[in-house]
């Protein structure tokens, strides 16, 4: 019975696998979490070191590099190095006090370490055969359902049912606050999944296309089209990568400035 | 990407005998917790050593750099006001200078004309005395000229009279002489 399962499975993948024809699609194979000892197909337990573990770590190391080892002469001319960590601080910094202002600075940190590690991660993911953590969706929603429930906490205990003052939009007229406050309501808690989706789709969707095109390099005639298309979209998702970053570090601004102020 | 069939039943149901993905990786629950647990601890050490190395150190070399630079700014600025005070002690010996020079060229003038006066006095009392003296000696010159003509003219007068066959009076003639020469 074991048996006639896994020659059915397999003749499927050999279809899938196109062990005939010269075209190979595999461009979600690079997704794959895999343990990084033993053998391919070992089960994968929470503990088990697997490449996320490999490229969360290396994600460490390129930040204690960028943001320690660069800064440790700590010139007042700074090096290129350094100057690069400080960019990213003043970068942040400001973003993090032109949003929720000065009251938001304490949360710096917080909002750092999420833009460092979304960026590191992202960039690391580019290098090619790398796995890129951060289009896991596992990963983002931590994150983003770690902004939501940071922000919804910090909002109750800085404002009480203040903050529920939120939904309840006090420009608008009287009727329509109602209707409002229900589309409020339910934005507020799309929020997190749009965060953490948009963070995680953008990441998967940019490499499975290069995956793609990397697969019809395999046929010369298409080969350089192939290749240019590579390039093209490699560029666009060095963009992305910091993008995205971009956009999900000042979205967390955003919200934190909804817990901070909740008035409309 | 795993060429030989593997264990199905450990690999769990996110990939084919192949070891290729099947449908999205992404959305394998078997991964979730592996993925989780890591990541949770990679983002308390990223947390901790921004927070307790990288922001403070950095946060630190900026506002030593702001502090340097102020303190260039204020250095600056000292140095322009003194510069601009050499300026103003420059320009004011200048100005000393000029009214020192004015003041030595206004005395020099002062004294020549001086010495020009003494001696123009000088010369215009010799010119004085030289021309009294001329007029002295002309008036004998003019005193002794009359004399001779009055005596010419007595003597004239005589040898005319006594060319005429007259008999000539010394006293009258004389009169006659000294009436003609007043009128």
């Amino acid at each position: 019975m074991a048996d006639e399962t896994q020659v059915v499975v397999a003749t499927g993948a050999d279809v899938a696998h196109g062990a005939e024809s010269g075209l190979v699609f595999h461009p979600m194979d690079q997704f794959l979490v895999k343990p990084i000892f033993g053998q391919a197909g070992d089960p994968v337990f929470w503990y088990t070191p697997t490449n996320v573990t490999l490229w969360l770590g290396l994600s460490v190391l390129a930040i204690f590099a960028l943001m320690v080892l660069t800064t440790s002469r700590r010139s007042v001319i700074p090096s290129r190095g350094q100057s690069v960590a400080e960019l990213s601080y003043g970068f942040i910094y400001k973003m993090v006090e032109d949003i929720t202002g000065k009251e938001g600075l304490k949360y710096f940190p917080y909002i750092m370490t999420l833009f460092m590690f979304i960026v590191s991660a992202n960039f690391l993911g580019l290098l090619p055969t790398a796995f890129t953590t951060t289009s896991h969706i596992a990963v983002t929603a931590v994150l983003g359902f770690a902004v939501f429930f940071a922000v919804t906490i910090l909002g109750f205990v800085l404002n009480g049912f203040g903050f529920l003052g939120l939904f309840w939009v006090s420009s608008a007229p009287l009727a329509l606050r109602p209707i409002l406050a229900v589309i409020e309501l339910i934005s507020y808690f799309v929020r997190p999944v749009s965060h953490s989706i948009r963070l995680a789709g953008n990441m998967m969707a940019g490499h499975a296309v290069i995956k793609v095109f990397a697969a019809f390099a395999a046929v010369t005639a298409v080969a350089p089209v192939s290749v240019a298309a590579i390039a093209a979209i490699y560029g666009l998702e060095v963009l992305v990568c910091f993008i995205q970053a971009y956009v999900f570090t000042i979205l967390t601004c955003v919200y934190l400035k909804d817990a901070l102020h909740p008035a409309h | 990407m795993a060429t030989e069939p593997i264990d199905l039943e450990a690999a769990g149901l996110c990939t084919d005998a192949y070891g290729s993905a099947i449908g999205m990786p992404q959305l394998c629950d078997a991964w979730f917790g592996n993925q989780i647990f890591w990541l949770l601890i990679a983002l308390v050490v990223i947390y901790f050593i921004l927070s307790r190395i990288a922001l403070p150190r950095i946060s630190a070399i900026l506002s030593e750099r702001q502090g340097t630079i102020t303190n260039d700014i204020a250095a600056a600025e000292d140095l322009k006001a003194k510069a601009h005070e050499a300026e103003a002690a420059y320009d004011q010996a200048l100005v000393d200078a000029r009214l020192e020079a004015g003041r030595i060229i206004d005395a020099a003038k002062a004294d020549m004309k001086a010495d020009l006066e003494a001696a123009m006095k000088k010369a215009d009392a010799e010119i004085a005395v030289r021309t009294a003296e001329g007029e002295k000696a002309i008036a004998e010159i003019r005193e002794g000229a009359l004399a001779a003509v009055k005596d010419v003219a007595k003597d004239t007068a005589k040898e005319i009279v006594a060319a005429m066959g007259g008999n000539a009076d010394a006293r009258t003639v004389t009169a006659a002489v000294n009436a003609r020469m007043k009128g």
